[in-house]
C-alpha cells in the first residue's frame, strides 16, 4: 500500500522526523516499508560507505529552482504552430516559457488570461526527468533555441516531477497555490510503500498508518472532521435495505447527495490518488477511492437515478443475497459474470446490481451523465468474499480489504466521508440522513490482563497504568479494577479475540507499542527438558558420514517427478499425486530414490568418475489416507575407478566389487554382524548375472548391481557400466550394531599361502566360510588374493587363492600352522570336492 | 728407506688428487694402500731390515699409511657428498604441476547447513525431531490455528494430494515443519497429561511450496523450526535465544532487530533481521540496500496452538521460530540462483 507523506500529514503533526525514522518506526511495529519513492522532498545524500536502510527511488526538487508560476498569457510561438510562448510570473521576474503543452493550446492567443494559471516551473538548472525519454532519465535545464526563440526553462509535466508517467500536458495547480512557492514546501512528498500483513488490515488506509505512527510516536492524532450540510428529502424516504443474510452481510449503509457536477477533482486529489497508485477519473470516483484510501472502507457510488428508474420511479428497494446458481451480471468492467450461490449480490427489486464488496455492475455505475449519487458502505464477511473474489479472479481495491475483513463501524465513517469530499469537489447538495441497516453488531471485544500476564509472557515488569498507557495509544479503551486491566478493542479492530486468545492478541499490541527493540533479552530460566536425544535421525547422519568417507558426493533430490521419469528405470502401479501440480513432469510424489540418482548420473555424465548417493523418503500411497514415507539410501557410481592425472591417463571403470567393497566398508563402519551376499535376479533393472542382496541375520536389507545393460540404454550416460545399490533404511536401522575389538596380539603371526582349485559353481564365500570354519580360532584372518581360471587347471574350474594369517597367543610353530592347513585343505576335498592347487 | 716411503705418500697424495670418483678411487686403493702397493711391500719388508733401521722405518711406514688412510676417507666422502649433490640436482621437481586428485565424498550443502544450524541449537539444548512430510489440512493448518480460508493462507501456497473427498481435511505437503511441532507436544503431553514436561526441540526436514521453479522461487526447501514449550518462557528468552543464535551462527558482532509481523501460530509474532553479514550494514545487493537480511520468523507459541498441543495456555508459555537453511546458504555463498540445490550438478555440489 502506497502512502503519501502529505496525506498521513493530514492527520499527524510528523515535524522533526526524517521520512527514513518515520519508515523504520512502522517497520519494526508490523507496517514494514519495501521501498521509499521521493516525489519532491529532499533525498538523504548517502555518502559513499553509509548505510542505507531502505530501498529508496524518486527525485527532489531543489528549492531554488523549481517554484510555483502562473500562467499569465498563453501567446503564439513566431516559427511553430504546436508551440506556445507562455508569458510567466515566478513570483520574483516575468519569464517568457516555451511550451507544447497540448492542455493549455486551446488558450493561445486568446490574450491576458483573466484568471492565470497555477504551473509547476522549472528555472534553468533545475533537474527534472526528461519527459520524452522512455522510464526516468534525468535532465538538467540548459539554455538552447528552439526554433528561434530562447527556452531556458520549462512549465512540467507529472512525468517531468516524477509523480506519475502523466505526459499529455503539463500540472494545472489548484488556483490558491501561492505563486512563488518553491514547489517542494507546496507539494514535494515522499511515499511510502507498506506491506499490509493479513492480520493488519486495519492500516490498510492512511488513517490507520497515522493511528499507528501516533502510538509509536506519542503524537497526537488529529481525527477526520466530518461535518456537512445537509438538506431536502431524507435517504430513509427514497431508499430501503433488506438484508437476507446479516452473517454475509452485517450491515449496510446508503448516503444520497444530489446534483452533483461531474468534473476532474482538484489537483492535490489527483496529485494524491495518483502517488497512491490509483488513477484519477472523476470527482465522484474519486471521492470513492479517496475515501476508502482515507479511511478505509470501500465504498460504491450508485447513479440514483438509474435505480429509481429501475424502480418505476418508486422508492428503491436495495437487497443483499446470496446469487442464485447460474444467475448473471454484468460487472462495470464490461465482464458478464456467470454467479454460483457463494456469490452476494446487491440488488434491487428487478435483480443484481453489483457484486458484493469485489465489484460494481455495470448498468448502475456512475457515468459524465450522473447527477444523484447514492453512495454504498457496507460490511462483508471477509471468507466469502475472500472466496468469490479467488472464483471470479478479481484482486480488487475492495476485494483485498474485504477480504481481509473490515470493521462494519467504519460502514457508516465511509460513506460520510465519501459524500463530504463529493459535496467538496462536485458541489451538490447531501440528502439528511443515512439508512443504516446493521443487523449483526460484532461482539466488542473485551480483554482482561494482568500485571502477571505482562511478565509472564513479556517478560518485563510494567504496572497497569503503563499498560493502560501502551494500549491506549492505539485508541483500546482501558479500566482498571481489582488489580486488573480491562481492556476494550476499539471499533476498527476485528482482530481481537477473548480470554485467552484475546490476552495474546492484547499483549502483542503493548509488545508493539512498547518496541520490540525495548524489551529485554534473557536466557531461559526454565528446566531443561528431558534430554532424549533423536537415534535415528543421529544413525542417519553417521551412515552419511561413512559415505562420504568412502568417496560418494550427496545429493537432494526433487521428492517431485512424473511416473514417465520413473519408468525409464521401474513402472510403479500408484502414486501420491498431486491435485494441483505446477508442471506435468512434477506431478507425483517419487517411489524410488534410484530413478533420481540415475537422473543424476546422466545429468553429470561428463564428469570422468561419479559415485553419488542420496538418503530420503520414497512415498508409497496408502488408499484414502496419508502415504507411507519409507526412508531409503541409494548409491550410484559409474566412470574410472581413478582419477586421472596428468601423469595417470587411464584407469578401469568402476565394476561391481567397487561397489561392493564400499557397501562391505559401510556395514562393517555400521558394526553389524552376519552380513551375507547371495546372487539375486529379482531387480528387473539390474544386470541378472550381475547382482546381489544384502542380508543381515538373513534379513534382506538391499540389493546392489550393475544396471542392466537395456536399462542403461535409456539413460545417456556414457559407455561406462552403472553401479546402483539400494538400501532400506528403516530396515537397516533397526538391526543392532554389535561392538567389540579384538586385542592387537604381541606375537607374530604365521602367515601362509594356499590355493584350491574349484567347480566354477562354488560361490567363493563357501570357499572361505570352510576354511574360517575349519581354522577356529587360530586363523585370524583369510584373504582371498587371486582367482585364476586357465587350461592348466582345466575347463570349468578356478583356482581361489587365500593368504591365511595364523594367530595365537603364544607363537606359534610351522608344525602347528602345518596341522590346521591340513585339515582345512581335507574338509575342502571331501566338501567341495577341492583340489589343493600345488 | 724413508725416502722411498716419502716418495711413495707424495706420488700417492699426487695421484688422489685427480680421483674424481668411486671407481678411480677404488683403483687408486689397490694401487697405493691395496695389498700388493709399494707401501704394503715397505711392510712386508720390514723383517729384513736391520734392527737399528727397523723402527725407524716401521714408525715411518706406519705414519704414511695412515696419512693415505685418512686422506682416502677424506676423499671417499667428497665423493659420496657429490654423487649426492648431483643426484638432488637432478630429482629436482617440478612442484608447480597439479597434485594427483582424489575421488572425495562431500555432504550436499544443504546438509551441511543444517548440521551448523543443529550443532548449534543442540548446545543449547535442542533436541531434534523429524515428523512426516506429506500431511493432513488439520496439521499443517488448522490445529495450527489457521482456519480454512483465512487469509493467512495466502502466504503459503500449497500443493495438495489427489485423495478422494475429504472436505475441509485434505491431504497436502506440508508448507512448513510447523505440523511437528503438534506431533511433538502431543507425545511429549503424552508422558504425563496433567503435568506435560518442557519441550525444547528443532525441527528440520523438506517443506513444499506452490511456486513457479526460478531463480528466486523453489518447489521445496529445507526448513529448520524451533519449538520451547515451558512454565516460564517469555518473549525476552525468545529475543534472548535467537540472538545467542544468531551469533554464533553469524559472528559474535552480528547485530539483530525484532520486526513486528503476522504468523498465525504465533502471537506477539517478529522477524528477525541479521544485520547484513555481505556488507556490514552499508548496503549492498545482497541486502538489497537495507542493511538488513531476514533471517527467520519468530514469535511466541499461539494459546490455540499449545491448546491443541496438549499444553494449557494459561500455565504453559512457549515461543517458535523457523528460517530456511538454503537463504542463510544463499546469502553466505552468494548464490544467486535457488535451483542449484536440487540440480544434482556436481559443478555446483563440489564447491561446498
Amino acid at each position: 500500500m502506497k502512502i503519501p507523506l502529505s496525506w498521513l500529514k493530514d492527520y499527524i503533526d510528523l515535524d522533526g522526523l526524517s521520512v527514513e525514522e518515520i519508515a523504520r518506526k512502522l517497520t519494526l511495529a508490523g507496517l514494514e516499508v519495501d521501498e521509499i519513492k521521493y516525489v519532491g522532498l529532499p533525498m538523504p545524500a548517502y555518502k559513499d560507505g553509509e548505510r542505507h536502510e531502505f530501498k529508496t527511488s524518486g527525485i527532489s526538487w531543489a528549492r531554488d529552482k523549481i517554484v510555483v508560476a502562473e500562467i499569465r498569457e498563453v501567446k503564439p510561438h513566431p516559427n511553430a504552430d504546436r508551440l506556445t510562448l507562455l508569458d510567466l510570473f515566478d513570483g520574483e521576474k516575468e519569464q517568457v516559457v516555451l511550451t507544447g503543452a497540448p492542455n493549455i493550446f486551446h488558450l493561445k492567443g486568446t490574450g491576458k488570461l483573466s484568471k492565470p494559471l497555477k504551473v509547476a516551473y522549472a528555472k534553468e538548472g533545475a533537474t527534472i526527468y526528461d519527459g520524452h525519454a522512455d522510464g526516468l532519465v534525468l535532465t538538467t535545464l540548459k539554455r538552447a533555441k528552439i526554433r528561434g526563440v530562447e527556452s531556458y526553462s520549462m512549465v512540467c509535466s507529472e512525468k517531468e516531477l516524477g509523480i506519475s508517467e502523466e505526459h499529455e500536458g503539463i500540472i494545472l495547480l489548484d488556483d490558491d497555490a501561492p505563486v512563488g512557492m518553491s514547489l517542494a514546501d507546496y507539494m514535494g512528498d515522499a511515499v511510502l510503500d507498506i506491506s499490509i500483513l493479513p492480520n493488519m488490515a486495519r492500516n490498510a488506509n492512511v488513517y490507520g498508518v497515522a493511528r499507528e505512527l501516533a502510538a509509536l510516536t506519542g503524537r497526537e492524532l488529529r481525527k477526520p472532521l466530518i461535518e456537512y450540510k445537509t438538506e431536502g428529502e431524507a435517504v430513509e424516504n427514497l431508499v430501503a435495505i433488506e438484508i437476507t443474510q446479516p452473517e454475509l452481510n452485517p450491515r449496510f449503509v446508503l448516503g444520497l447527495i444530489r446534483d452533483v457536477e461531474i468534473k476532474p477533482s482538484p489537483y492535490k486529489i489527483q496529485r494524491r490518488l495518483r502517488l497512491a497508485g490509483i488513477r484519477p477519473i472523476n470527482n465522484i470516483v474519486d471521492a470513492t477511492n479517496y475515501a476508502m484510501l482515507d479511511q478505509g472502507e470501500p465504498l460504491h457510488a450508485f447513479d440514483y437515478d438509474v435505480l429509481k428508474a429501475r424502480a418505476g420511479n418508486k422508492k428503491v428497494k436495495i437487497i443483499t443475497r446470496p446469487a442464485a446458481d447460474g444467475e448473471k451480471l454484468t460487472t462495470l468492467d464490461g465482464v458478464e459474470r456467470t454467479l454460483t450461490p457463494g456469490n452476494v449480490l446487491v440488488c434491487d427489486e428487478q435483480g443484481p446490481l453489483s457484486m458484493a464488496g469485489v465489484m460494481g455492475g455495470a448498468e448502475s455505475e456512475v457515468t459524465e451523465k450522473t447527477r444523484n449519487v447514492l453512495l454504498e458502505g457496507a460490511a462483508w464477511n471477509f471468507i466469502n468474499i475472500r472466496k468469490t473474489a479467488k472464483q471470479h479472479n478479481l484482486p480488487s481495491e475492495a476485494s483485498f480489504r474485504f477480504s481481509r475483513g473490515v470493521h462494519p463501524s467504519l460502514a457508516e465513517v465511509g460513506v460520510r466521508r465519501g459524500l463530504q469530499f463529493m459535496a467538496e469537489w462536485a458541489g451538490g447538495k447531501i440528502a439528511p440522513g443515512l439508512v443504516d441497516a446493521y443487523p449483526l453488531p460484532p461482539k466488542e471485544a473485551t480483554v482482561t490482563v494482568t500485571a502477571k500476564d505482562v511478565k509472564r509472557l513479556l517478560g518485563i515488569d510494567l504496572t497497569l497504568e503503563q499498560i493502560a498507557a501502551l494500549l491506549t495509544r492505539l485508541e483500546f479503551k482501558c479500566e482498571i479494577a481489582n488489580h486488573q486491566l480491562l481492556v476494550t478493542a476499539p471499533p476498527h479492530r476485528l482482530d481481537i479475540g477473548e480470554g485467552i486468545v484475546g490476552l495474546a492478541d492484547v499483549l502483542e499490541e503493548v509488545a508493539r507499542s512498547y518496541g520490540y527493540d525495548n524489551l529485554p533479552e534473557t536466557r531461559m530460566a526454565d528446566a531443561l527438558p528431558p534430554q532424549v536425544g533423536n537415534p535415528a535421525h543421529e544413525w542417519e547422519e553417521h551412515v552419511r558420514d561413512l559415505l562420504v568417507n568412502l568417496g560418494f558426493q550427496e545429493i537432494v533430490s526433487y521428492r517431485l517427478t512424473s511416473p514417465e521419469r520413473e519408468s525409464r528405470l521401474a513402472a510403479f502401479d500408484e502414486y501420491v499425486a498431486l491435485a494441483n501440480p505446477i508442471a506435468p513432469e512434477r506431478r507425483v510424489l517419487r517411489r524410488s530414490l534410484s530413478a533420481s540418482a540415475l537422473e543424476a548420473v546422466e545429468k553429470n555424465a561428463r564428469a570422468d568418475s561419479i559415485a553419488l548417493f542420496e538418503i530420503g523418503p520414497v512415498f508409497e500411497p496408502q488408499p484414502g489416507g496419508l502415504p507411507h514415507e519409507p526412508r531409503k539410501l541409494v548409491l550410484a557410481m559409474s566412470g574410472l575407478r581413478e582419477a586421472l592425472a596428468w601423469d595417470v591417463k587411464d584407469s578401469p571403470h568402476f565394476d561391481f566389487y567397487d561397489l561392493k567393497g564400499r557397501i562391505e566398508l559401510l556395514l562393517s563402519g555400521l558394526h553389524y554382524p552376519d552380513i551375507s551376499y547371495a546372487p539375486t535376479d529379482s531387480v528387473p533393472y539390474l544386470h541378472p548375472g550381475k547382482a546381489a542382496e544384502v542380508r543381515i541375520g538373513g534379513e534382506r536389507v538391499g540389493v546392489f548391481g550393475e544396471l542392466h545393460p537395456l536399462v542403461r540404454d535409456r539413460y545417456e550416460a556414457g559407455n561406462a557400466p552403472i553401479l546402483l545399490a539400494e538400501f532400506d533404511l528403516d530396515a537397516l536401522r533397526r538391526i543392532p550394531p554389535v561392538y567389540g575389538v579384538r586385542p592387537v596380539p604381541e606375537v607374530p603371526p604365521v602367515l601362509e599361502d594356499i590355493a584350491v582349485i574349484v567347480d566354477e559353481a562354488v560361490p567363493a564365500a563357501q570357499v572361505e566360510a570352510l576354511i574360517r570354519q575349519t581354522g577356529g580360532k587360530s586363523l585370524a584372518n583369510v584373504r582371498l588374493f587371486d582367482v585364476y581360471r586357465g587350461e592348466q587347471i582345466g575347463a570349468g574350474k578356478k583356482s581361489l587363492a587365500y593368504s591365511l594369517t595364523y594367530q595365537s597367543d603364544r607363537t606359534m610353530t610351522d608344525a602347528e600352522a602345518a596341522a590346521i592347513r591340513k585339515k582345512i585343505v581335507k574338509r575342502l576335498e571331501n566338501e567341495l570336492g577341492a583340489k589343493l592347487r600345488s | 728407506m724413508l725416502e722411498q716411503l716419502n716418495d711413495i705418500e707424495k706420488n700417492a697424495m699426487e695421484a688422489l688428487r685427480s680421483v674424481a670418483d668411486q671407481a678411480a678411487l677404488e683403483a687408486w686403493r689397490v694401487t697405493y694402500i691395496g695389498r700388493s702397493s709399494p707401501l704394503m711391500q715397505v711392510f712386508a719388508g720390514l723383517g729384513k731390515l736391520s734392527k737399528e733401521e727397523r723402527p725407524a722405518v716401521g714408525a715411518a711406514a706406519n705414519r704414511v699409511k695412515a696419512a693415505l688412510e685418512a686422506a682416502f676417507e677424506e676423499k671417499a666422502q667428497a665423493i659420496k657428498a657429490a654423487a649426492l649433490a648431483k643426484s638432488l640436482a637432478e630429482e629436482r621437481l617440478d612442484v608447480t604441476l597439479p597434485g594427483r586428485p582424489l575421488h572425495v565424498g562431500r555432504l550436499h550443502p544443504s546438509t551441511q547447513q543444517l548440521r551448523r544450524v543443529l550443532a548449534i541449537l543442540a548446545e543449547m539444548g535442542f533436541q531434534v525431531y523429524t515428523s512426516r512430510e506429506v500431511e493432513t489440512d488439520e496439521f499443517n493448518f488448522q490445529l495450527l490455528n489457521f482456519p480454512p480460508n483465512h487469509p493467512a493462507r495466502d502466504m503459503q501456497d500449497t500443493f495438495f494430494v489427489e485423495a478422494g473427498e475429504r472436505g475441509e481435511n485434505p491431504i497436502l505437503l506440508r508448507t512448513h515443519t510447523s505440523p511437528g511441532q503438534i506431533h511433538a507436544m502431543r507425545e511429549f503431553a503424552a508422558m504425563n497429561p496433567d503435568n506435560p514436561p518442557p519441550i525444547r526441540i528443532a525441527l528440520p526436514g523438506m517443506c513444499f511450496r506452490y511456486e513457479q521453479i526460478t531463480a528466486r522461487s523453489e518447489i521445496q526447501f529445507n526448513q529448520v523450526e524451533g519449538l520451547v514449550v515451558g512454565e516460564n518462557i517469555t518473549f525476552a528468552d525468545l529475543k534472548g535465544t535467537l540472538n545467542d543464535f544468531a551469533r554464533r551462527m553469524f559472528g559474535q558482532s552480528a547485530r539483530t532487530r525484532f520486526r513486528a509481523s503476522y504468523f498465525p501460530f504465533t502471537e506477539p509474532s517478529a522477524e528477525m533481521d541479521v544485520e547484513c553479514f555481505v556488507c556490514g550494514g552499508k548496503g549492498c545487493s545482497v541486502c538489497k540496500n537495507s542493511g538488513w537480511l531476514e533471517i527467520l520468523g519468530c514469535g511466541m507459541v499461539h494459546p490455540v496452538v499449545l491448546q491443541n498441543g496438549g499444553y494449557d495456555p494459561t500455565r504453559y508459555s512457549g515461543y517458535a521460530w523457523g528460517m530456511g537453511p538454503e537463504r542463510q546458504l544463499m546469502l553466505r555463498y552468494r548464490i544467486d540462483d535457488i535451483r542449484y540445490f536440487w540440480g544434482n550438478d556436481l559443478r555446483f555440489l563440489e564447491q561446498f
